[in-house]
């Protein structure tokens, strides 16, 4: 209970500074509408159900592609870390494209999969794969060698090593890239929603809602978009919790 | 079932790091069921003898046999000193302990009676269905002993093993690890900083010189069994102590 009274204290005060702002006309109502206002149209919105449909096609991409990205990331980043010479070799390319802001590749996607939802579900997938891979492998490559070494003397061939011991010592790792990659997925979809050919999805929205001056909207979208990402990352914090209690003690 | 006790013979060992020799041509034999102390400063390669021995580190050359049979072909066991990273954290004390006999294939009726057997040989007082860093670590530190002997090892590894206890939980343990070893005969390899635990555990002290590693003194303990905590006051045990002090001085420190 006491937990809450932060940030709950911090979000009422955010909202009362907005209202102070549009009180001090620092910008055109148009640009800044009251939040009472953003929050009565995000609310009618919800209430004809479009905004319902939006947010559940960002959620449905966003998974979608972060399960191809873990299907992928996670196999093969374990597969690699435990072969660290093969790593190294890939390193690079792997750091490459992490590092290649994923937007740049959405006119490649867009020729391999077409102006469809593959290009938007590929991408993000591409980009949280990366990641997902990278932690995994460096999860695996950092095990405790005492354990590893340990395993050996009990008696544990390479294959019960990798099962019994390495996958262990990099759970905390690969959890930890899955919520980077969950995270990249949303921001990823978000975007691709918005320029790419898109009838539905928040990316979507926003950017109607800015074109059509709705913007009480706009904010209120801005919001669920971001309220989303929160509840993403604090369920994988959750996660990590509960499926990895050993961790760090 | 007590397990074989097996004899250790090491001929011509060579180890070089980037190098630089730790062992050229060490030569070793260990008595059947004795506990052999290896005392020496840090970084003369006490580790690396007893992880050689272990099948842990590869060797550059010479051979390390028991009962003419290679490492490989045993049953080991090998405490670690840093418990915490040794220990597997997602498995219960239990499930740790289960662990080597699973690999062996052991039927599950099987391993529940050596474990029970070891709990009781142990006088094990608290819940090994506990995860490790529920408990403390004298208690991991025993349950890393009961690992390593849950498989009935013709040779044991020790190195360390109290190094990261206190002074009361060491002494506990010793007492502990001194009876069960003599009771079941197992061949030991046991690495210590500390020349009165050296003393108290061994049959038998390695004294080790600076690298390249030679041994400076090679000293029969001959101490009766069981070595209580009073021990370490008898004048046998105090004559001990001064001779390996002396050594120490001379040859190790030198
Ligand atoms: N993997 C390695 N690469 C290079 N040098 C090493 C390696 N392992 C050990 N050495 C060197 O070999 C020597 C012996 O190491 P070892 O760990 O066996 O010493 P030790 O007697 O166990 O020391 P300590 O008392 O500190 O545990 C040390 O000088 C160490 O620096
Ligand atoms: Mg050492």
């Amino acid at each position: 209970m006491r937990a809450l009274v932060a940030p709950v204290a911090g979000a009422v005060g955010f909202v009362l500074l907005w209202q102070l702002a549009v009180w001090a006309r620092i910008a055109d109502p148009i640009l800044l509408p009251p939040p009472a206002e953003a929050f009565a149209e995000t609310w009618h919105a919800f209430a004809a159900g479009t905004l319902a449909h939006d947010t559940w096609r960002t959620v449905e991409r966003t998974g979608l592609a972060f399960l191809i990205a873990s299907a992928i990331g996670v196999p093969l980043g374990v597969a690699l870390g435990a072969a660290e010479r093969l790593y190294r070799g890939v390193e690079f390319v792997v750091d490459f494209f992490r590092s290649t802001p994923a937007s740049a590749l959405f006119p490649l996607f867009l020729i391999l999969f077409g102006p469809g939802e593959g290009t938007k579900i590929a991408v993000a997938a591409f980009g949280a794969a990366l990641v997902i891979l990278f932690n995994a492998a460096y999860g695996v490559i950092n095990a405790r060698r005492t354990r590893v070494l340990a395993a050996r003397i009990m008696g544990a061939t390479a294959p019960r090593i990798l099962v019994d011991v390495l996958i262990w010592e990099a759970l905390p790792q690969i959890l930890v890239g899955m919520r980077s990659g969950i995270s990249l997925a949303l921001v990823i979809v978000v975007v691709a929603e918005m320029f790419i050919g898109s009838t539905d999805g928040l990316g979507h929205r926003v950017i109607n809602a800015q074109m059509l001056f709705e913007s009480g909207l706009m904010y209120g979208v801005i919001f669920v978009a971001g309220a989303l990402g929160y509840l993403l990352n604090l369920g994988f914090l959750l996660l990590e919790k509960r499926f990895v209690h050993w961790s760090g003690r | 079932m007590t397990p074989r006790e097996t004899a250790i013979a090491i001929r011509g060992l060579r180890k070089a790091f980037g190098g630089q020799p730790v062992y050229s041509g060490f030569d070793l034999d260990v008595k059947r069921g004795d506990i052999l102390g290896i005392f020496g400063p840090n970084g003369c390669g006490k580790s690396t003898l007893i992880n050689m021995a272990a099948g842990l580190l590869p060797k550059d050359g010479g051979e390390i046999l028991y009962d003419g049979r290679e490492v490989s072909e045993i049953r080991v066991g090998y405490v670690f000193q840093n418990y915490r990273e040794a220990l597997f954290p997602w498995r219960r004390a239990a499930d740790n302990i289960r662990y080597p006999l699973r690999r062996m294939g052991l039927p599950k009726a099987q391993v529940e009676a050596r474990l029970t057997a070891l709990a009781e040989r142990f006088r094990v007082r608290f819940d090994l269905n506990r995860y490790p860093y529920e408990l403390s670590g004298g208690q991991q530190q025993l349950v890393s002993i009961m690992r390593a002997l849950a498989v009935e090892p013709e040779v044991l590894f020790l190195d360390e093993p109290f190094s990261a206890l206190d002074f009361e939980t060491t002494l506990a343990l010793r007492d502990l690890l001194q009876r069960v070893l003599k009771d079941l005969g197992i061949t030991t390899l046991l690495v210590s900083h500390d020349l009165e635990e050296s003393i108290v555990l061994s049959d038998r002290l390695l004294m080790l010189t600076r690298r390249p590693t030679t041994v400076a003194d090679d000293v029969p303990i001959v101490l009766p069994w069981p070595r209580a905590a009073a021990a370490l006051a008898s004048p046998d045990f105090m004559a001990l102590k001064a001779r390996c002090l002396d050594v120490f001085q001379r040859a190790v420190a030198a």
